[in-house]
């Protein structure tokens, strides 16, 4: 598998570049240079000028811009999701299939990009695509609850939560750890024949009625079925989050005081 | 090929398992462990939901499973990155190759 992503880049420090104190003449107010914020970071570099963002800003633009992207894409699933459950039985829906290639292409790019980036800041970034297209399949299986969810715990609590691990256990957010080149090797051919045999015997099973015929729940069914059914394993994860509470408190604390 | 199937989620979700164990077995650092095993679960979700919506009559008790696999999956993010804080004040790197005596 590639390593070579981030071969000849260095780590990057965000903030802009400071003019060298004896090199290029200095004006007062420097004007722009004219490359959007969006410019490649080695080509504004040597520049002095102020108006280009550090590094941890065009990262939070790229996210933004993904967020607004993954939620206009998620509201058309969801649409489609509803609907199709209703269509499928007359006309395949085509919207759904359209709908459902595109997440999956954006589902094997962001893993690929999650298994290919070095830093563990890209790897969140990528990680928040993937779950965020997760969601997207949710709402295209009409699990809309469940989406919500995803969306909600995973993308805004998990995620976030690995980010402050990501702060707090790093000097440089930009640290490698680098593994062996015949590790990397090994562990994606045992990877990818895992892939290829996944897939071959998938294509060899047969299931017994398989058809979509719900239009999807709807969540008060969920919540009444959480609170008949699936009681006792509700009420325990109730007390598994107190007990991880409490764990979580009690390792993190500084044991120095 | 238009109609989408159970089939397709499930290479989708395969494809999130290959992922998550390459990113398990090749990263050194202990949050990008932890991410892949994010992805994992993310895939085991997914199957579920698959499942629920396509061979399940009732169509709920898959999306249940979902939830608590969500729910085990928060807690385990929780613990995970307070261990990590707690490495990283022992050892000063969250390397797991250094990771080699117990009680340092």
């Amino acid at each position: 598998m590639g390593n070579q992503e981030g071969g000849t880049s260095k780590p990057r420090r965000g903030g802009v570049s400071k003019p060298r104190p004896g090199g290029m003449p200095k004006p007062k107010a420097p004007a722009c240079c004219g490359m959007g914020p969006l410019a490649p970071q080695r080509a504004w570099r040597r520049c002095a000028c102020p108006c280009h963002p550090g590094a941890h800003r065009r990262v939070a633009a790229v996210v933004l811009a993904l967020a607004v992207t993954l939620a206009g894409t998620g509201g058309v699933a969801m649409a489609a999701g509803e609907t199709a459950g209703v269509v499928r039985g007359e006309q395949p829906g085509l919207l759904e299939a359209v709908l459902f290639y595109l997440v999956a292409t954006g589902v094997v790019i962001s893993v690929l990009g999650i298994c290919l980036s070095r830093s563990v800041v890209r790897m969140a970034v990528w990680l928040f695509v993937t779950l965020g297209l997760v969601a997207l399949l949710y709402f295209l299986l009409a699990a809309t609850f469940l989406g919500a969810i995803q969306l909600i715990v995973y993308v805004g609590g998990t995620l976030v939560l690995l980010v402050f691990g990501v702060m707090l256990t790093s000097r440089s957010p930009w640290a490698r750890y680098n593994c062996r080149a015949w590790e990397l090797y090994g562990a994606g051919v045992v990877c990818l024949v895992l892939l290829v045999s996944l897939c071959l015997l998938l294509g060899r099973a047969e299931w017994v009625g398989t058809q979509a015929t719900t239009p999807g729940v709807p969540v008060a069914r969920i919540g009444e079925v959480l609170l008949s059914k699936y009681v006792l394993p509700f009420e325990a994860a109730g007390v598994l989050l107190f007990i991880v509470m409490v764990g979580a408190a009690h390792l993190a604390r500084d044991t120095k005081k | 090929m238009l109609t989408i199937g159970l089939m397709h989620y499930l290479v989708v979700a395969a494809v999130l398992l290959c992922g998550g164990i390459f990113v398990m077995a090749t990263k050194r650092n202990a949050i990008g462990i932890l991410m892949g095993v994010e992805l994992v679960l993310n895939s085991a979700n997914v199957n579920l939901i698959a499942f629920d919506r396509y061979l399940c009559r009732a169509g709920i008790d898959g999306q249940i499973l979902a939830l608590f696999v969500i729910v085990l999956a928060a807690a385990e993010a929780a613990i995970a990155v307070a261990i990590c804080v707690n490495f990283y004040r022992v050892l000063a790197t969250i390397d797991v190759d250094r990771a080699t005596k117990l009680q340092g």
